[in-house]
C-alpha cells in the first residue's frame, strides 16, 4: 500500500469507529431515557403501560398503608391530581407523610403506579422543582386543599432559595 | 477579628494572584527576567495568605464561633473535633476555599520543582496557574464569602450534615480536588507551551510527572467516594452512575488517556496537539464537574449551592477558560505540529487506540450527563438517563481498552512484531483462562459465563502485568534486577493490575450480589446466599452527638458463626436528621452487609441483607493504581532529566 492508501484507510476506519460509537450510544440512549412526570403530567396524558418513569409528588398525608411484609400502598399528589403508588421494599431515611419522593417504576393496567424504587433527598424539606412550582400554580388559583402541602413547599422554596 | 483576618488574608491573595498572573506576562512580552521571576515569590506569598485564610477559618470552626455565618449554618459544639476540622469543607463556601488551597498548594509545588526549567517555561506556568487562582478567589470574594458575619449570633450552630460524618468523606474531597485542580498544572504547561511555542519532548517530560500526579489523587478520590457511597448512603452500591459522580469520571477518563498521549509524545514527539487539545480538555471538564456540582443544576447530596448567581459566574468562568484556550490552541498549533507516521502495530498505535477509546467514553459519559440538563434547559420537559445506558455504552468500550492494556508492555515502540508479542503473551492468556474458570468457583463456588468473561478480562490485565515482572526477573539476580527495573515500568504494572483487580472485583459484584430485602421480627433467621442472617432485636444507644437504634445480626454459614454486625439507624437532633449507618463484614472474598430500614409497631425491622463479592477489590484495584502512579512519578529519570535541560538552558543563556 502507499503512504495515500493507508492514509485513506485510516480515515475509513476512524470514520466507521466513530459512526459505530455514535449508533451505539444514541441507541442505548434512546432506550434507556427516562422522563420525569408529575401526577398532573399523568392524568393529563397516556402514558403506555410498563413505560419506566420517575414520578414526583408529595405523599398525601393519611393514605399510607401497610400490607404484609414490606408491601405498602399511598397516594402520591402534587395538589391537582394524585396517582395511586405501589411499592415493596426498604423505604428510605426521610420517607414519611407530606414528603416529596420521588418514585422510579412503570403504571400497570389497573391505574397503579408500581414502584421499584423510591427516592426521598436527604433535605427534609426537598420538594421536586415541579412539584413545587404545582403548588405555587395552586395557591395562586386560591385553591384550600393544598393548605397541607403550602407550609412545606413555602419552605422548599426558602430553602432552595437560601440554602448555604 | 479572626475571621476579619481571614477576609483580609483572601483580598490579600487575590492582589498577589494579579502579580503572579500578570508579571510572567508582561515579562515574557517585554522579555524581562526580573518580571518573570516576579512569579515566583508572588506566587509563594499568595500561598501564605491562603494559607493564613484556610487556618483562620479551620480555627472558627473548632472553637464554635458562630457569629460566622458559614460557621454557624455547619458547625455543632458536640460535633467531634476531627469532623470539626473535616467541616470546613462541608459545604460551598467552605469547599470553594478548600480548592483555592489546594491550587495554592499545587502551585507552590510548581514553583519549588520547577526552578530548573527554562525559566520563562516556569514563569509562564506560573502565570497561567494565576488567572485560574484570580477567577476563583473572585468567584468567591463576589458570591460566597465564608467569613460573613452573622447577627444575631445564634446561640447553636446548625450542624453539620449527617451524611458527611464518615471518615471515608472526611478524606473523599481533599483528595477529590488535589486532582480535579491538579489538572490545572497539565492545563498551565499546554497553555505555556502554546503560548512560547516550545511544544518538544522536554515539554512533554517536564508536564508528565504533574499529569500522573493529579491523575492519581482523582484515582483515590473517586476510589474513597465509592467506598464512602457503599457504607453511608445505605443503599450497598459502590456506582450509581450519579450525575455528580460523573462530573469526576469524565476528567478521570479525559486525564488517563492525557498520561498515555504525554507517554507517546515524550517517547516519539508524536500526537503533540492531541495531548494540548487533551490537556485543555481534561482540566476544562474538572471545571465543567465544579459547575454541575456547584452550581445547584444538579439535585444531589452534593447540591449544596442553589444560587443562580454562583451558577452562572462558574458557567462564565468556565465559558472564558475553555474559549480562550481553544483560541489560542486553534491558532498556535498547527504551527507546531511535526509531521510523523504512527503504525498500528507498535507501542504509539497502541496507545493511541487507548486514547481512542477512552476519548469516546467520556464523549458518552458528557452526553447522559448534560443531556437531561439540556432538555430542561429548553423546557422540553424533564428526564434522566440512567444506569442502563451508562451500563450499555461502557462495556463495550471498557472489553477493548482492557484487551489491549494486555500489549501494554510487550509491544515495542516504533515498530512492534505482533508475532513476537503474541507468542510472549501466550502463558498468561493460559493463566487469565484458568483464573477465570475457577477463582469465581473458590469464591461463590459457581461460575457463569458473564462472570467468567469478566474475570478473563481481569485476569488477563493481572496476568501479562505479572508477566513482566516476571520476564524482568527471570535468569537473574532477583534483588539487583528488581532494582534495575524503572519505577515508572514499576509503576505502569501496578495501575494495569490495579486495572485487573478492578475489573475482577467489578465481574463478581455485578454476577454474584444476593440483595434480599425483608421484615423481619426479633429472632427470625434468613438465608442469603448460603448465608444465615439471625435479626436479634435492637437496642436505644447513645453517641456523641446522635441517639440510635442499634441492631443486632448473627451471621453463620454452615452453622459456624462468622459475623456478629451492629447496623445502627441515627437521629441527629442538631440537624432534625436520620442516617442509616450500615455494618460490613469483609474480606477479600466477599462482603457481608446488613442495614436497617425502618422500624415497625410490632418490634419488626424492615432490612436490607446483601452478600456482595468481590467488592473490595473494585476499592483494592483503585488503591493499587494509585500506587503505581505514585511510583511513576518518583523515577529518577524526572529529576534526571530536569536537571539535564536546565544546564542546556543555562548554556543557553550563558551564551
Amino acid at each position: 500500500m502507499t503512504r495515500r492508501q493507508r492514509r485513506t484507510a485510516a480515515v475509513v476506519v476512524l470514520v466507521a469507529g466513530v459512526a459505530a460509537a455514535t449508533a451505539l450510544a444514541v441507541t442505548a440512549f434512546r432506550k434507556n431515557m427516562m422522563y420525569f412526570y408529575t401526577p398532573s403530567d399523568l392524568a393529563a396524558r397516556d402514558v403506555p403501560v410498563s413505560a419506566v418513569m420517575d414520578l414526583g409528588g408529595l405523599v398525601e398525608p393519611g393514605t399510607l398503608k401497610h400490607g404484609t411484609g414490606l408491601a405498602i400502598r399511598f397516594m402520591m399528589t402534587d395538589c391537582h391530581h394524585q396517582m395511586p403508588v405501589a411499592y415493596d421494599g426498604v423505604l428510605p431515611d426521610l420517607f414519611r407523610e407530606g414528603q416529596g419522593v420521588v418514585a422510579t417504576g412503570h403504571l400497570n393496567a389497573d391505574g397503579t403506579f408500581v414502584a421499584s424504587r423510591i427516592l426521598a433527598k436527604h433535605d427534609s424539606s426537598y420538594m421536586p422543582p415541579n412539584v413545587a412550582r404545582q403548588v405555587k400554580a395552586a395557591e395562586l388559583q386560591g385553591r384550600k386543599d393544598c393548605a397541607a402541602f403550602k407550609t412545606l413547599g413555602d419552605k422548599a422554596m426558602t430553602a432552595a432559595r437560601d440554602a448555604p | 477579628m479572626i475571621s476579619e483576618l481571614g477576609h483580609f488574608a483572601l483580598m490579600l491573595a487575590l492582589g498577589l494572584a494579579l502579580v503572579q498572573a500578570g508579571a510572567p506576562l508582561i515579562g515574557y512580552r517585554r522579555r524581562q527576567p526580573r518580571w518573570l521571576a516576579t512569579a515566583v515569590s508572588a506566587a509563594q506569598a499568595q500561598f501564605l495568605a491562603v494559607v493564613v485564610a484556610y487556618a483562620c477559618l479551620t480555627y472558627a470552626f473548632v472553637t464554635c464561633d458562630f457569629s460566622v455565618a458559614y460557621v454557624a449554618a455547619n458547625d455543632h459544639t458536640q460535633l467531634p473535633l476531627a469532623y470539626r476540622i473535616s467541616a470546613v469543607w462541608g459545604a460551598h463556601e467552605g469547599s470553594l476555599l478548600l480548592w483555592v488551597t489546594v491550587l495554592a498548594i499545587w502551585t507552590l509545588a510548581v514553583s519549588l520543582f520547577n526552578r530548573r526549567l527554562p525559566r520563562e517555561i516556569g514563569a509562564l506556568v506560573l502565570g497561567v496557574l494565576g488567572l485560574i487562582s484570580i477567577g476563583f478567589l473572585l468567584f468567591m470574594l463576589l458570591t460566597s464569602d465564608p467569613f460573613v458575619r452573622a447577627y444575631p449570633v445564634p446561640a447553636e450552630g446548625h450542624g453539620l450534615n449527617p451524611v458527611l460524618q464518615d471518615p471515608g468523606l472526611a478524606m473523599h474531597p481533599p483528595m477529590l480536588y488535589m486532582g480535579y485542580v491538579g489538572f490545572s498544572v497539565a492545563f498551565a504547561f499546554a497553555i505555556a507551551a502554546l503560548i512560547s511555542g516550545r511544544l518538544d519532548t522536554a515539554w512533554a517530560r517536564w508536564t508528565r510527572p504533574w499529569t500522573t500526579a493529579a491523575w492519581m489523587f482523582l484515582t483515590l478520590g473517586i476510589t474513597l467516594g465509592s467506598w464512602w457511597a457503599y457504607n453511608e448512603l445505605g443503599w450497598g452500591g459502590w456506582w450509581f452512575w450519579d450525575p455528580v459522580e460523573n462530573a469526576s469520571f469524565m476528567p478521570w477518563l479525559a486525564g488517563t488517556a492525557l498520561v498515555h498521549s504525554l507517554a507517546v509524545t515524550e517517547k516519539r514527539g508524536l500526537l503533540k496537539s492531541w495531548t494540548v487539545l487533551l490537556a485543555i480538555l481534561t482540566f476544562s471538564l474538572s471545571l465543567l464537574g465544579t459547575f454541575l456540582v456547584r452550581s445547584g443544576v444538579l439535585v444531589s447530596v452534593h447540591a449544596f449551592a442553589e444560587d443562580p448567581s454562583r451558577g452562572l459566574f462558574v458557567l462564565c468562568f468556565l465559558g472564558v477558560v475553555v474559549g480562550t484556550a481553544l483560541l489560542l490552541f486553534a491558532w498556535r498549533a498547527p504551527k507546531l505540529v511535526t509531521e510523523g507516521e504512527v503504525r498500528l502495530v507498535s507501542r504509539e498505535g497502541l496507545l493511541l487506540l487507548n486514547n481512542a477509546f477512552l476519548a469516546a467514553c467520556a464523549g458518552a459519559v458528557l452526553l447522559g450527563t448534560l443531556y437531561p440538563l439540556v432538555i430542561d434547559a429548553l423546557q422540553l420537559g424533564k428526564i434522566s438517563v440512567g444506569p442502563p445506558y451508562f451500563n450499555a455504552v461502557f462495556a463495550p468500550l471498557f472489553v477493548p481498552l482492557i484487551v489491549l492494556v494486555g500489549f501494554a508492555a510487550v509491544l515495542g515502540w516504533k515498530r512492534g512484531r505482533l508475532r513476537e508479542s503474541l507468542r510472549r503473551l501466550r502463558w498468561p492468556a493460559a493463566v487469565a483462562v484458568l483464573i477465570a474458570a475457577l477463582l469465581p468457583l473458590a469464591l461463590v463456588h459457581r461460575n457463569t459465563l458473564a462472570v467468567a468473561a469478566g474475570c478473563l478480562l481481569g485476569a488477563w490485565a493481572l496476568a501479562t502485568a505479572l508477566a513482566e515482572i516476571v520476564r524482568r526477573l527471570r535468569g537473574r539476580e532477583w534483588l539487583p534486577a528488581l532494582a534495575a527495573t524503572s519505577r515508572s515500568i514499576w509503576g505502569m504494572t501496578a495501575a494495569h493490575a490495579g486495572l485487573g483487580l478492578w475489573a475482577i472485583g467489578v465481574a463478581l459484584a455485578l454476577g454474584f450480589s444476593a440483595e434480599r430485602d425483608l421484615r423481619l421480627a426479633p429472632g427470625a433467621m434468613v438465608n442469603v446466599a448460603g448465608y444465615q442472617f439471625a435479626f436479634q432485636g435492637t437496642e436505644q444507644v447513645q453517641g456523641p452527638n446522635y441517639s440510635a437504634q442499634r441492631g443486632s445480626v448473627l451471621v453463620s454459614y454452615n452453622g459456624e458463626t462468622i459475623a456478629q454486625l451492629h447496623p445502627e439507624k441515627r437521629n441527629y437532633p442538631a440537624a432534625g436528621q436520620v442516617m442509616t449507618e450500615s455494618a460490613v463484614s469483609w474480606n477479600l472474598a466477599r462482603d457481608l452487609y446488613v442495614s436497617l430500614g425502618s422500624g415497625y409497631d410490632d418490634g419488626s425491622w424492615s432490612l436490607r441483607l446483601y452478600v456482595k463479592p468481590g467488592v473490595r477489590l473494585i476499592w483494592l484495584g483503585g488503591v493499587l493504581m494509585f500506587c503505581g502512579g505514585l511510583l511513576a512519578i518518583s523515577d529518577r529519570r524526572y529529576r534526571l532529566a530536569m536537571r539535564a535541560t536546565a544546564a542546556v538552558a543555562d548554556e543557553a543563556v550563558a551564551a
